[in-house]
């Protein structure tokens, strides 16, 4: 019988289950696609950063100080006196393992040093060596293992497949928060002069030219008047923004990925279209020129001296109060640190909408104000004239962003934006979202080119419930509130989810807004055909949302 | 016919089998979550893995009675779209296709009615055209999603670069603004020459 | 390996209690001298710990928000999961301590497939729910050995607790549901893979320990039934600080005591400090209040910056070709 049904052995079988070891024993790989490169000695060497030099992370040399160790372990005992955080969170996990399958990289890539549990203990077994009279003793029982190079290989491999979005915080007991770990395990990395060069270029450009792209201020300005012969093109009505210009009432800050690159420049547009429409009195700044901040995903204090400038510009100019473009980790740095290292905001007023007349209570000590907050009032008291028909060729769904989810809790008010301006949203499953969001894969500095494979990992989940709703619903706009999310989610969706493109709110917002004397508008922002008027206002089609 | 029969009989076995074989190229701790999780938005490789065989498996057998066009690339395509940004090398992103073969032998091996048929009447001969008519669409499946592993792979890179243009992009149009008329003058011109000449 | 050294341990643990009374006649080191010194231990090691987290400052105001931020009037807040006043976040940290809300997240019924499935954690929450306050409920209800009269509320809690009316003495529930948890919690860690990838010996003693502080327990209850009025005078002995050992106390009763005596002293050293821990959380501890009420950091220091003199000096002739305002022409 055998014969008749023969197997193939032919056809033989080779079992990837890697033998049942510890994690401990199990040396770190650098697999390809999934690691940002070193950073250039010229990036370190621009914002004084210790150990320039050239180095690849898959050398075996990397070059670093003589006393390597010594400068981690005393950082660590620094910060451990600094942060309770840091020090709570060696401490007190269980390894209950609720937050096991919660990251969007253990999702995505199977690799069990991705479970947010795991990644931290990486660095709590070092803490317990050198800094528990458990650890000290009982070593390795009592989970603790000694520094070497390669577990500080490691380190660096996982702390930056992090993309410290808190995803995991959101469901631990004790609220344990790996992004904190990560924050902190980077700062030691940056010690020893060990960053990405997605990261460091950013950073050093920033310092200098005050924007990550390091746009030099008349490019910063070209940049932006780019798009009013654009605006004009589409709504025939002229628009002159003013830069860094003193006595005016409002100082406007973004990112400046949102000047540079599609799909962020549409909301750019959006932001231009919607301040002249007000007529608000605001100036742009070439100094203060970059929301973002990618000192964050280096050292606190790297991202303090960043956002130096934003107050320090404010002042300087004489505005009343700052108004914030849409971003995600510049909401998490401007919401939780920024009054902290600059405040207090003592020369600038509580700010007040001057349309509306709204006070913002909700940041009288800070005077930041989220332009989402800003928007979402104007249309609640029915300030804008709105068209949302214009949108109609839109299916849209909303990403919430990690950082003003779990960082801020800004939820309802760009939903509301989008109600207003769209007739078609959808909602991606509720375990993906608001809260309980996704991350795109991208964010804390990830968002570089080398590290795609990895990229499209941690996204999949993110992409997966787009899919749900495309599916489902016909969803072919991803909105967000955050400038990351409009560069890394376009190849997310190009590679899992192809035909769903990626908007800002206010692209949509800047669609949708009617304006005073504007010709008759054939196309949107993107200067693709608006769809045809009586065809869209068909009602049916309308309500199934 | 009575293959057909067989494995659809057979499909929830086999199925199980070739699932837990995918798993088993996963960290142990990993394939357990991978498993028992079913939730589509919070497992989707596990979720898609599963709904990409059992559609795999149900268009490789529909078309074991008649020669239409194979529709199972989109099922394919679920399935090693995810294998290609895990997995980097082809044979080991591709190789749980192969194991179905042995699968479903290992499975028609261990079924009585099968045997009994095949020792009684001699009728199995006919169970063996049709496992060989099997394993050639389970080659033609493996041929297909090499092209698709390929063609994954291509837009990673494909990907890479765009990123790196977009970079560059906006700088090298803000040149050209200064540059803009001059330089349309010029294209036209040439332009102009060219059409003459030709 | 963490597992079966921590199971040895605590056998071992055992074997000490046993030999120590039995043969050793150590009745005073173990019923005296051991749980002295576990109770000094444990209240020196908690306030250590405690003031060496208390030592190190919250420099960032660094909640994570579960809900609607307090923005616009006409929004609404969600005041526990993304509390903005001390109120909020009081509630937030009962909910957390009381009931495990984090926890309770994973739970998640949903209608898949034409069937109702549970998220496959609720049995996690579950669990650890139980356990907590069943344990709770069992130290509250030991209170009846340490005072003398019997309070009042002690009745309330037995009442409660031994509502099953089943047997003599009364069965309580709270200890068999003790049992059965820790079962589960250490269930999870052998059989669940990713559990059991992530735990450490740390892990599974504390489950090793309580389950054997459970079983000695319902053993002298139900089973060798010890003398009650002796074992009474022993602890009050050591309560009211004029030790004394009572004949007649039987061996299973020094384990149970040494158990627990190494549990407490072994509390602080471990990850069992999560209990006074979870209260220091700043991800949970703090209001999302940051743009209303500025947050001090006790180290903030200076930093070297990038003035916008130093930007303008560097980009002056180019901002002034490109018509940007300068300060200094």
């Amino acid at each position: 019988m055998s014969n008749k049904v023969p197997t193939p052995d032919e056809l033989s079988k080779i079992d990837y289950t890697p033998p049942k070891k510890g994690w401990m024993d199990t040396p770190v790989e650098f697999k390809p696609g999934t690691w940002c490169y070193g950073s250039r000695p010229k990036y370190l060497e621009s914002v004084d950063f210790p150990n320039p030099r050239d180095w690849k992370p898959t050398d075996d040399d990397w070059k670093l100080p003589e006393n390597w160790k010594e400068i981690f372990l005393k950082g660590m005992e620094e910060r451990l006196r600094k942060y309770r955080s840091f020090r709570l969170f060696m401490d007190i996990c269980v390894r209950c393992g609720a937050c096991a399958d919660k990251c969007h990289f253990f999702i995505g890539s199977g690799d069990p040093k991705n479970m947010p549990v795991l990644r931290a203990e990486l660095l709590r077994s070092v803490y317990r060596k050198y800094f528990t009279a458990s650890g000290k003793l009982l070593g390795k029982v009592a989970g603790a293992r000694e520094l070497t190079i390669d577990v500080l290989k490691e380190l660096w491999y996982y702390y930056y497949q992090c993309t410290e979005c808190r995803r995991c915080s959101v469901f631990c007991p004790y609220g344990i928060d790996t992004a904190e770990i990560t924050i902190i395990a980077r700062e030691l990395l940056n010690l020893l002069g060990l960053n990405t060069d997605w990261i460091a270029g950013p950073v050093a450009n920033c310092y200098r030219t005050g924007n990550h792209l390091g746009l030099e201020p008349h490019t910063f300005k070209n940049s932006i008047e780019f798009f009013l012969s654009d605006i004009e093109d589409i709504t025939g009505i002229k628009i002159e923004p003013s830069f860094n210009r003193k006595g005016a009432e409002i100082l406007f800050i973004t990112p400046s990925g949102d000047t540079f690159a599609d799909p962020g420049t549409y909301t750019c547009m959006g932001y231009l279209m919607l301040f002249h429409e007000l007529g608000l009195d605001y100036t742009w700044s070439t100094y203060a020129s970059e929301g973002g901040n990618f000192g964050f995903f280096t050292s606190n204090e790297m991202a303090k001296r960043l956002h130096y400038k934003i107050y320090a510009e404010a002042k300087r100019l004489g505005v009343k109060w700052i108004l914030g473009g849409e971003c995600g980790h510049m909401w998490r740095v401007l919401n939780q640190y920024l009054d902290t290292w600059h405040g207090p905001a003592d020369f600038l007023e509580e700010p007040v909408s001057p349309i509306t007349g709204t006070t913002f209570e909700n940041a009288k000590s800070s005077k930041l104000v989220h332009i989402a907050e800003f928007t979402a009032d104007l249309i609640r008291n029915g300030i804008l004239k709105l068209d949302p028909s214009r949108n109609n060729h839109l299916k849209v769904t909303f990403h919430d962003s990690c950082n003003t989810s779990r960082g801020m809790g800004i939820f309802e008010e760009p939903r509301f934006i989008i109600r207003s301006v769209c007739n078609h949203f959808y909602e991606m499953p509720e375990d993906t979202i608001r809260e309980k969001t996704f991350c795109c894969g991208s964010g804390s500095g990830l968002n570089a080119g080398e590290n795609m494979e990895l990229r499209m990992r941690g996204g999949f989940p993110r992409a997966n419930a787009v899919k749900y709703v495309k599916e489902k619903h016909d969803v072919n706009m991803l909105a967000n509130i955050c400038a990351i999310d409009r560069a890394a989610l376009p190849p997310l969706m190009d590679y899992w989810v192809p035909d769903v493109r990626v908007a800002g709110v206010h692209e949509l917002v800047g669609n949708a807004l009617v304006m005073k004397g504007e010709k008759e508008r054939i196309v949107d922002l993107r200067g693709e055909p608006l769809p045809v008027k009586s065809e869209s206002t068909s009602s049916e089609e309308v309500k199934e949302g | 016919m009575e293959l057909k029969n067989l494995l659809s009989e057979k499909r929830d076995v086999i199925l199980e089998r070739w699932f837990d074989l995918i798993l088993k190229s996963y960290p142990a701790d990993t394939s357990s979550f991978l498993r028992n999780q079913k939730n589509q938005s919070t497992n989707p490789v596990g979720h898609t893995i599963l709904k990409s065989i059992e559609g795999l498996f149900d268009k490789l057998i529909e078309g074991l009675d008649h020669t239409s066009g194979d529709s199972w690339s989109s099922f394919l395509d679920n399935i090693i779209r995810i294998k290609a940004v895990q997995d980097f090398t082809p044979s080991h992103a591709l190789s749980f296709i192969f194991d179905l073969k042995k699968i479903i032998r290992e499975e028609l091996k261990n079924d009585p009615v099968l045997n009994s048929i095949q020792d009684n009447s001699g009728s199995g001969n006919g169970i063996t055209v049709e496992l060989s008519k099997l394993d050639s669409r389970i080659d033609a499946l493996a041929l297909d999603s090499f092209d698709i592993y390929m063609k994954c792979r291509e837009k990673i890179y494909d990907l890479k670069a765009k990123e790196f243009e977009n970079k560059t992009f906006r700088l090298l149009q803000m040149a050209n603004l200064i540059y803009d008329k001059e330089e349309e003058q010029r294209l036209d011109k040439d332009h102009g020459n060219l059409k003459k000449a030709l | 390996m963490g597992a079966l050294f921590s199971l040895f341990t605590v056998l071992i643990l055992v074997l000490i209690a046993f030999a120590g009374v039995k043969a050793g006649n150590l009745h005073f080191l173990f019923g005296v001298v051991i749980p002295y010194a576990a109770i000094i231990t444990f209240i020196t090691g908690v306030i250590y710990r405690i003031l060496k987290w208390a030592g190190s400052p919250v420099p960032f105001r660094i909640p994570t928000t579960c809900g609607q931020q307090k923005s616009l009037p006409w929004i609404k807040h969600s005041k526990i999961e993304n509390p903005s006043n001390t109120l909020g976040v009081i509630k937030r940290m009962a909910l957390e301590v009381l009931l495990f809300r984090s926890l309770f997240r994973n739970l998640k019924t949903e209608i898949r497939e034409e069937k109702v499935v549970y998220g496959s954690e609720k049995w996690l929450w579950l669990a650890g729910l139980v356990f907590h306050w069943s344990f709770l409920i069992i130290i509250l209800r030991h209170f009846r050995l340490f005072v003398d009269p019997v309070p009042a509320f002690m009745h309330l809690i037995e009442s409660f607790d031994g509502f099953l009316q089943i047997g003599v003495p009364r069965l309580f529930i709270t200890g068999v549901i003790l049992l059965v948890s820790v079962a589960y919690l250490l269930f999870r860690r052998f059989f669940i893979q990713q559990v059991r990838y992530i735990s450490l010996a740390n892990d599974y003693f504390p489950l090793f320990l309580i389950l054997g502080i459970g079983f000695t327990g319902i053993l002298m209850r139900y089973f060798t039934k010890v003398d009650l009025v002796n074992t009474k005078q022993l602890i009050i002995g050591l309560f009211s600080f004029k030790p004394e050992i009572p004949e007649g106390v039987g061996v299973i009763f020094y384990i149970h005591l040494f158990l627990v005596s190494i549990l407490f002293a072994y509390f602080p050293f471990s990850k069992l400090v999560h209990m006074p821990g979870v209260f220091l959380s700043p991800t949970r501890n703090l209001s999302n209040n940051n743009r209303t009420k500025r947050h001090i950091n006790p180290w903030n220091y200076p930093v070297k910056v990038h003035t916008y003199e130093d930007y303008e000096n560097e980009f002056r002739e180019k901002m002034k070709k490109a018509g940007i305002p300068v300060e200094k022409e």
